[in-house]
């Protein structure tokens, strides 16, 4: 009970932030209001014992990629922000068009192939305490080796990327 | 115990909604951008949530590549972004056009 009151807050506030951060004039309000977001996610990520990953969020996502965005938003010109405030002239399309997406989807959960499993979490097969482990032994030892190499070759090609958009003269 | 499963994915089809209102409703591509990443935390979550209904532990793994490519991705857009500024010197995404048939 009391969990599925923590979740009814952490989603009000998460979804709260979602519009609010869709709808700000500024892209710092927006930027802000995406930390917000993020660390509700963190927050359910606990709540689903997945606090690796929490940390990561937190560490990763509203640490290291809102600096980011923050400062870029502060590069870009504050004065042009005016005239990107206002919405595109096709807003109420759009509405529509993800009001039909959330409706595909809920019929999906609601007539899918999950329709007829049970609602309810099973409980853990790892104990709480070893989700860092079990990451670990996941990734490592169960075919994610390869994928895991490659993100480190993707990583340096992003870093290389973004260094010849940005400079000027290299 | 925990909220049913059907409550996360319900939130997570919820977010991921808002964040396709806020790529086809904005014309500040950082917006834009920060909504891409909200439509990536949804799926994430659905990720998150299925891993811990059939507990197994490759959720939690995909979703950490997932948040790997999401930081190149995010170095890279931005870095685009502030090579169309310098260019241009707007970033508007009706006004940077010149591309369109």
């Amino acid at each position: 009970m009391i969990d599925t009151l923590f979740f009814a807050l952490v989603a009000a506030v998460a979804v709260v932030a979602a519009v609010a951060m869709v709808v700000a004039r500024r892209a710092v309000h927006s930027a802000l209001f995406l930390v917000v977001i993020l660390f509700c996610v963190a927050l359910l990520y606990l709540t689903l014992s997945a606090e690796f990953l929490a940390a990561v969020q937190i560490i990763v996502y509203a640490g290291a990629v809102m600096v980011l965005f923050l400062f870029v938003i502060t590069l870009l010109n504050p004065a042009a922000e005016q005239q990107l405030a206002d919405v595109r002239s096709h807003g109420i399309v759009a509405a529509v068009l993800a009001g039909v997406l959330l409706i595909e989807v809920a019929a999906v959960l609601r007539w899918g192939t999950l329709a007829g499993q049970p609602a309810s979490f099973p409980p853990p097969a790892v104990p709480w305490s070893d989700n860092v482990q079990a990451i670990g032994e996941g990734l490592f030892t169960t075919g994610f080796l390869l994928p895991f190499e490659l993100t480190s070759v993707l990583l340096i090609v992003a870093i290389v990327g973004a260094t010849v958009l940005a400079k000027r003269r290299l | 115990m925990i909220a049913p499963l059907s409550y996360y994915l319900i939130l997570s089809a919820v977010l991921f909604s808002i964040g396709v209102v806020g790529v086809l409703v904005r014309r500040n591509p950082l917006v834009m951008f920060m909504s891409i990443e909200l439509m990536l935390n949804a799926a994430n979550l659905t990720f998150v949530a299925f891993s811990r209904y059939f507990n197994t532990i490759q959720g939690q793994i995909v979703v950490f590549f997932i948040l790997t490519i999401a930081a190149a991705e995010v170095v890279v857009g931005l870095a685009i972004i502030v090579s169309i500024f310098r260019s241009k010197a707007t970033i508007d995404v009706d006004q940077v056009a010149s591309l369109k048939g």
